[in-house]
């Protein structure tokens, strides 16, 4: 046994104790609580109450330290730990200290748990809802003991049960290096957190994000609740604020991450459809579904068992997307990088989403024929008749986008795999344009949605008399069709790519959604009298409304202004022969030092390269200056490439935020800067043909000296004497650069024609003729000689409607939350005020 | 007109979208031999990089124009044009996804996905790899 110098052990101890007193007591309360909802006499009631509400305490105080502990063992920079040698560095800024937790596996179920601790304290501490305390935290504790086993790290039956945040980095490597008792002094610093996730968003989107996924077990655990209690129909009020929270809070985080994508990934959007992102709208686009079904009952009765399902499926799908993203599953098909983390904690993952679905979906037919259904079907013009539809339509998009998610999973199914084989003659794949297979269905969702949500704010629920109702949707459909036009003649979108069908298809959903925002803002005029606290709905369909068209016009109008067709200085790609398909535009541009390129209605040039704080971070300092509005529109962008410890490049975006546009803009390519050595003179080799030479970032091959050549740069004639050396320059990183430096005797003497390798800073001369069929090269290596990036730039049009759109609909939802719990006016404004400055800043200003 | 009868119109637009959806050409995953059995059509093929053989990327006078070859597990090889700029860190990757069309000589590239070693901070071989590089820098 090695006696190691300089460990810390006792906080990864602690944290273990906590690790297991937190799992232990999740289960004790899990029985009380349970034992709570199943006893019939009060008095034992209240005692068992009490044991599962001091319990879930000390589970919940568990795990808040051993969250401050793995903040302590990272800000310590204690690498004996592996989850601070992974995720953690030295010269990582101590803002990026929360993104850096939260980046490891542990680091996200632990983040998942605390909120699931947080709700549930204010669940089993409020004086209201006290019939429901008892199976709601059931249910939680059941999360929170399948989320600390992921953390646990026990051996049992020589499998290990989850991973613990706590394991040593000697225990975890094989590496011979521990075997020396020092070790520690040789692990200068630890891994450090991805570059790409060292952006501001990284701090605050996974906390929201696991407050929407975590938010998503109170309905479900409402609607265990009404199985249990077999009070069927009784939880849907209290239920609904939660389910709009649900709502306001994952959509407010799903978006966080568009904005961070858009923000730090080079893709160029804020959307891709990523199976990442899929996996966190789905449950998003149930639980909308869900919030409009609980609407429907609590003022009809109808839809009771669409809300059972919608607020069962939100968390089950929540826990499928964990299923997805962390399991490896998604291999090849994501840009986000996801491995797995060995195959006990996939198996666990799997458990973790059966274990839920499989019993309440058992538990729900069970009690399925006494739920109550009201047998009268709803008029068609009624408001929750076309709810429902709405609702029916959010559901169906959603099974739809899992479906085509899932693909990857099919693969991977034992039976299904061979036959997919056998049908489609090899495993599943997306097709060539993924994202137009979604776009071209969404399209249609958002027609109907948009029209639902136009006009059944203007019906009454029951049943609606048709002359009243005709009067008042007959403005706002005249003025949204008129705005339409309006918005076709002026700004008429240039979508060509997939035809006129599709480009139809845009506008008659840009059409719907005008009409919807116009619908739902005239309609708190008139069917509210202005009355800004019933309009929740009103402002958040608005918004909804608002936030699609930004998307609908951002992406149809998306720009390239990196084109190389548009460029003087480059040719288009002659070499190409496939290049004639307008589909596949050249979106790549070259832009060398100090000197301005036409990029659109821009001038850009690329003015100077500067070291950023981290080292390896290199800016480059793009000027960009407007041809049409002279002045009022130059900038400078400031994208960077970062080279980081491990030798991996990252490329950040940068972009230039106008009220109606941004300006988007990331390298692409540069060359690694300090790899020339200054050698202002020619180094002269002797080499013949087939022969081999250097020069210091590689070597260079002669292929052949040929005489008088007649080529498209050179047209020599018979009687001229010149010769030609055909060279091959391949530098470190295998690139190869081609040079044919020339000379030439005449009656004047002798003359050079020297030739450049740009890329390599090379001049390259042919000297002159040596010994036994060799030849003579100069080569000169110069610091100053060229410099240059290549980038991509996009304009978005319009963009910050996106923005503007989320933050008027999660402002919406708010509103409805709070007149739901009915708080105080002052509570309700301040509330209001935090959260719309918070969104504004966040969304619009803090770039 | 009757709630079920809206839904049974949903019914319809449902299967009317799976029609839609199903229509669509759906890839296959498929190795650079078979890929070759098919060409013109739109495969995914996962390779490595042929690091024997060199890349053609010279962005000063085509940023649109990147060569290479790629081999598979299976041995198969084939030239690939790619016409867009190099990705960052081609050289390092461990493992490609090329999505595009076989041609008579090359594979046509519309889209390439790069796995990278540093994003397999979960892979134990990687921290290992990292742990001896740092030992050996000391």
């Amino acid at each position: 046994m090695i006696k190691f110098e300089g460990e810390h052990l006792l906080p990864g101890q602690i944290g273990h104790f906590f690790v297991i007193l937190a799992l232990v007591s999740s289960f004790i309360s899990l029985m009380a609580y349970y034992n709570t909802s199943r006893a019939i006499n009060q008095e034992s009631k209240i005692k068992w109450e009490q044991y599962g509400r001091f319990l879930f305490l000390i589970q919940g105080i568990s795990i808040l330290s051993i969250f401050s502990i793995i903040f302590y063992i990272c800000s310590h920079h204690y690498y004996e730990y592996m989850y601070a040698y992974k995720h953690a560095s030295k010269e990582l800024e101590y803002k990026y200290l929360l993104a850096c937790i939260w980046e490891g596996q542990e680091g996200s179920f632990l983040l998942w748990s605390i909120w699931h601790a947080v709700l549930g304290s204010i669940i089993c501490f409020r004086k209201k809802d006290n019939e429901w305390k008892a199976p709601l935290m059931t249910i939680v504790n059941v999360a929170q003991f399948f989320l600390m086993l992921m953390i646990l790290g026990i051996y049992f039956f020589g499998v290990r049960i989850g991973n613990s945040p706590f394991t040593l980095t000697r225990n975890e490597i094989p590496a011979p290096i521990f075997s020396q008792p020092n070790y520690l002094t040789f692990l200068k610093d630890g891994m450090g957190l991805n570059v790409l996730l060292r952006n501001y968003w990284m701090v605050i989107h996974p906390p929201i994000l696991f407050l929407g996924f975590a938010s998503t077990i109170i309905p479900f655990g409402f609607a265990y609740a009404g199985l249990q209690t077999k009070k069927y129909g009784d939880w849907i009020k209290p239920a609904l604020p939660w389910a709009l929270f649900s709502t306001a809070i994952l959509g407010i985080g799903i978006m966080m991450g568009g904005k961070w994508a858009y923000e730090s990934l080079s893709f160029g959007g804020y959307w891709a459809w990523d199976p990442v992102e899929n996996a966190s709208l789905v449950p998003w686009l149930i639980m909308v579904a869900g919030v409009h079904t609980m609407l429907i009952y609590k003022s009809t009765g109808h839809s009771l068992k669409a809300s059972y399902w919608f607020s069962i499926l939100s968390f089950i799908f929540v826990l499928y997307s964990t299923f997805l993203t962390r399991t490896g599953i998604l291999g090849d098909t994501s840009v986000h990088a996801f491995t797995e983390a060995g195959k006990a904690i996939n198996i666990m993952i799997g458990i973790f989403v059966l274990m839920f679905a499989i019993p309440i979906i058992l538990l729900y037919f069970k009690h399925q024929k006494n739920i109550p259904v009201i047998i009268k079907e709803e008029e068609t013009s009624s408001r929750e008749f076309w709810m429902f539809i709405g609702a029916l339509i959010l559901f169906l998009s959603s099974l739809f986008i899992i479906l085509i998610t899932s693909i990857p999973v099919y693969s991977k199914t034992p039976l299904l795999k061979d036959l997919i084989i056998k049908i489609h003659g090899g495993p599943l794949a997306l097709p060539e344009d993924p994202e137009f297979l979604y776009n071209k269905v969404m399209i249609l969702v958002a027609i109907i949605l948009g029209l639902i949500t136009a006009f059944s704010q203007y019906l009454k629920y029951k049943s609606t008399p048709r002359s009243a109702f005709i009067k008042k949707i007959v403005y706002p459909t005249i003025l949204s069709a008129i705005l339409t036009a309006v918005l076709a003649i002026v700004y008429p979108y240039t979508y060509y790519k997939h035809g006129a069908g599709f480009l139809g298809a845009i506008y008659t959903a840009s059409f719907c959604m005008i009409y919807s925002f116009i619908a739902n803002a005239m309609y708190i005029r008139i069917g509210l009298k202005d009355k800004f606290s019933h309009a929740g709905g009103s402002i958040s369909h608005a918004g909804f409304a608002i936030m699609i068209v930004g998307m609908l016009i951002s992406s149809s109008n998306k720009v390239v202004i990196s084109d190389s067709k548009v460029n003087g200085i480059n040719i288009p790609a002659s070499i190409d022969p496939m290049s004639k398909k307008q589909d596949n535009p050249t979106e790549n541009l070259t832009l060398i030092r100090q000197v301005a390129t036409k990029m659109g209605e821009y001038d850009v040039t690329y003015l100077k390269d500067s070291a950023g704080n981290e080292k390896g971070r290199k800016f480059y300092a793009l000027e960009f200056q407007s041809k049409k509005n002279k002045g009022n529109e130059n900038f400078i962008l400031k994208p960077d490439v970062y080279l980081m410890k491990d030798n991996n490049m990252s490329s950040n975006p940068d972009t230039k935020s106008f009220l109606t546009k941004d300006i988007f803009t990331y390298i692409s390519f540069a060359i690694n800067g300090d790899n020339n050595t200054d050698t202002a003179s020619f180094r002269e080799t002797t080499i013949g043909e087939g022969e081999k030479g250097f020069y210091s970032n590689g070597y260079f091959l002669l292929n052949k000296v040929s005489k008088n050549p007649n080529n498209e740069k050179y047209h020599f004639k018979e009687n001229d004497i010149a010769l030609m050396a055909d060279l091959t320059f391949v530098s470190n990183d295998s690139m190869h650069y081609k040079a044919n430096p020339i000379v030439i005797a005449d009656s004047f003497g002798i003359l050079q024609i020297d030739d450049t390798v740009y890329a390599q800073n090379l001049f390259v001369k042919f000297v002159g003729v040596s010994d036994g069929r060799k030849i003579k090269v100069g080569i000169k290596e110069s610091k100053t000689l060229i410099d240059f990036i290549t980038v991509k730039s996009y304009i978005f049009p319009y963009i910050n409607l996106v923005w503007f759109g989320l933050i008027l609909m999660s402002i919406g939802i708010f509103i409805s939350i709070i007149k739901k719990f009915r708080l105080s006016n002052t509570i309700a404004i301040t509330i209001l005020t935090i959260v719309s400055t918070g969104l504004i800043y966040m969304f619009l200003f803090a770039n | 007109m009757k709630r079920t009868h809206i839904i049974i119109l949903i019914g319809i637009a449902v299967l009317i979208v799976g029609l839609l959806v199903f229509s669509v050409d759906f890839s296959t995953y498929d190795t650079i031999d078979s890929a070759k059995n098919k060409q013109g059509k739109f495969v995914h093929i996962i390779a490595k990089l042929d690091k024997s053989q060199s890349i053609n990327y010279d962005p000063i006078n085509n940023p649109n124009y990147l060569e290479f070859y790629a081999v598979d597990s299976l041995g198969g090889k084939t030239k690939v044009i790619y016409h867009n700029n190099k990705p960052t860190d081609f050289e390092k990757s461990e493992r490609i996804v090329l999505k595009g069309k076989m041609q008579k000589d090359y594979f046509d590239c519309k889209d390439i996905l790069l796995k990278c070693p540093s994003k397999y901070k979960d892979d134990k071989k990687m921290l290992e790899k990292n742990i001896k590089e740092q030992d050996s820098s000391k």
